[in-house]
């Protein structure tokens, strides 16, 4: 039994496989078709993942205390949905969108700010790339002692995450026009809120919209790894650190599924919006050519 | 063009902006201590002025901000005065978490130039595995890090490698990302070229996509090495505080030592700066000699 279910996993691994190398190398004449084969190739990959998961699991009998098949986490997670939500509202709602929207939005109106200031762009720039790099996670305790347990400690780490990636990228799209279309502004007598409006910010965009994903996948880091400091009895990351503690890994297993799709659900909406706002870009013009 | 100085152009702008953040932690420091100290006055029945609360802002036990010269102190105390091999000693805490964090980089490295070699020579593995390593990176590893710990503790896997596994997950992505870039970047004219020599694709890869592509490389390894040290940090935090940078971030939230916690952040703070100007001199260096041979 246990054999059986590990083998029809390996032959259904070796048949995606087959399919997956026969379809790539397919020449569809119909765009639909086409569009259908280009996600199917990533979709069927997943499911054989997802497939082969179950497979090792049922085949070796691995306790679920070390790694629950999809299944047992699919079953914990529809039979949970409140507690699931109440934490995905307290961690995502609360604190991951405020603070994404005040770090962000803070970033950027300071680099409009320091924009007129050679100075202190020199000034600021080289730390904030340096921040960039540093753990700033580790700010996680002392803004828990500042601000308290509940979602306002995990808003400000947050804030401090976000708000430098926003800074660098913003000051480093402002400066992207090119000096012949500055030129043109000032032969046409434009003020500087006018060149910024009409031409450097459009040209900002995708300097923008990058650190705006870059962002949205940090501040859900940031805001679960606050709540390990100390958080009150609700949130994802206090339901991750207690549910291990008690040995329910199924459930774990069922909060991180709903933080990757919150998280994925988060950056495809930005790079949809992306896509909309930046429709001029070669990237994007480019994409199904 | 004006040439560029260092004097005027890195600095005294850089310099400035320091000062000015140095002042602007001081001011925060009084007005952040003062309450404990007036409530401490008050307790005692005394009237306290500003004046005699200033000095003693700055040399609390437990301040909710430590002051510039307290956390200097405490990382002047804590790696000179005390023995390398002691637990009370930062560098030793650092050493744990940078050993961690150098065994997950050069793992995620390997890992992520193997998955962009064949990324790039394999349609299928194009198609199928590029959505998903970066669907990878927007689910929060650094929050299943704890799991990952604890379930690899329970194998019998403990120490070292369960950290730098975290490590490797966060920095093998910028990795492919930036390899799978390089290894593209030869034009077409360049392939053909080698075309034309009748190359085989190994020796087409070794000297066009391979050389071609190290610029890229250097650039995504920066950004993995400060990745993977978060890895690290982060993974020490469930292990129960034993030792590393990660553990003097906890221990220092449990007992309320801000002045540990302010001198552990400086200390990752310097191990990360550390880190990112030693891949940068490798990247000059190999960009060098590159430029010699040609």
């Amino acid at each position: 039994m246990n054999t059986i279910s590990l083998l029809s996993a390996v032959a259904f691994w070796l048949a995606a496989w087959a399919f997956n190398e026969w379809l790539v190398r397919q020449r569809f004449d119909n765009p639909i078709a086409r569009h259908a084969a280009g996600i199917a190739v990533p979709l069927l990959f997943g499911i054989t993942i997802l497939v082969l998961w179950e497979g090792i699991v049922r085949g070796f009998a691995v306790p679920s205390v070390l790694l629950p098949a999809p299944s047992a986490i699919w079953q914990r997670l529809i039979t949970s949905l409140p507690t699931l939500w109440a934490d995905f509202r307290q961690t995502f709602l609360k604190s991951v969108i405020t603070g994404y929207v005040l770090g962000c939005g803070s970033g950027f109106i300071v680099a409009l700010l320091i924009d007129r200031s050679p100075f202190l762009q020199k000034g600021l720039l080289p730390l904030g790339n340096f921040v960039s790099a540093l753990p700033v996670i580790g700010v996680a305790p002392i803004m828990v002692m500042w601000f308290g347990f509940d979602w306002q400690s995990k808003v400000a780490v947050v804030v401090i995450m976000t708000f430098f990636p926003m800074l660098v990228n913003t000051v480093a799209g402002l400066a992207a026009a090119s000096h012949m279309e500055r030129d043109l502004m000032r032969t046409y007598a434009a003020s500087w809120w006018q060149t910024l409006v009409k031409l450097r910010l459009p040209a900002a965009w995708p300097f923008i919209f990058n650190a705006l994903k870059i962002n949205s996948t940090l501040a859900l880091i940031g805001a679960i790894v606050a709540e390990f400091f100390g958080t009150p009895i609700v949130g994802m990351g206090f339901r991750i650190s207690t549910e291990v503690g008690r040995m329910n890994v199924d459930m774990v297993w069922a909060e991180i599924a709903v933080a990757a799709l919150a998280g994925s659900v988060f950056y495809g909406v930005v790079a949809l919006v992306e896509r909309t706002v930046t429709f001029w870009h070669p990237s994007v013009r480019g994409g199904q050519a | 063009m004006e040439r560029e100085s260092f004097l005027r152009d890195r600095l005294i702008p850089i310099g400035t902006v320091i000062v000015a953040i140095v002042a602007i932690w001081y001011v925060a420091v009084i007005f952040l201590n003062a309450p404990f100290e007036r409530d401490t006055a008050a307790r005692n029945g005394e009237t306290i002025t500003f004046a005699e609360i200033v000095p003693k802002t700055m040399a609390q036990e437990r301040p909710v901000l430590p002051a510039p010269h307290q956390v200097a102190a405490e990382l002047w105390d804590t790696t000179v005065n005390k023995a390398v091999t002691s637990k009370r000693s930062l560098v030793y805490h650092a050493w744990v978490t940078l050993s961690a964090t150098l065994l997950g980089f050069a793992m995620g490295t390997v890992l992520g130039i193997l998955l962009a070699i064949g990324i790039v020579h394999n349609r299928a593995m194009d198609r199928s595995l590029m959505p998903w390593v970066i669907a990878s990176q927007t689910i929060p590893i650094l929050a299943i890090a704890p799991m990952i710990i604890v379930v690899l503790n329970a194998i019998g896997l403990s120490g070292l490698l369960p950290k730098a596994l975290i490590s490797t997950y966060l920095s093998f992505f910028p990795v492919v990302v930036g390899m799978v870039k390089g290894l593209r970047s030869p034009e077409q004219i360049q392939l053909d070229l080698m075309h034309t020599y009748n190359a085989s694709s190994a020796q087409t890869f070794w000297k066009l996509r391979w050389p071609s592509s190290m610029p890229y490389l250097f650039t995504s390894l920066k950004v993995a090495v400060a990745i993977s040290l978060v890895g690290a940090i982060v993974g020490e935090l469930p292990t129960g505080a034993v030792a590393g940078l990660g553990a003097r971030l906890l221990a220092g939230s449990y007992y309320g030592q801000t002045v540990q916690i302010w001198a552990a952040l400086f200390m990752a703070a310097g191990v990360a700066a550390l880190l990112v100007v030693i891949v940068g001199l490798a990247h000059s260096a190999v960009l060098r000699r590159m430029g010699a041979r040609a």
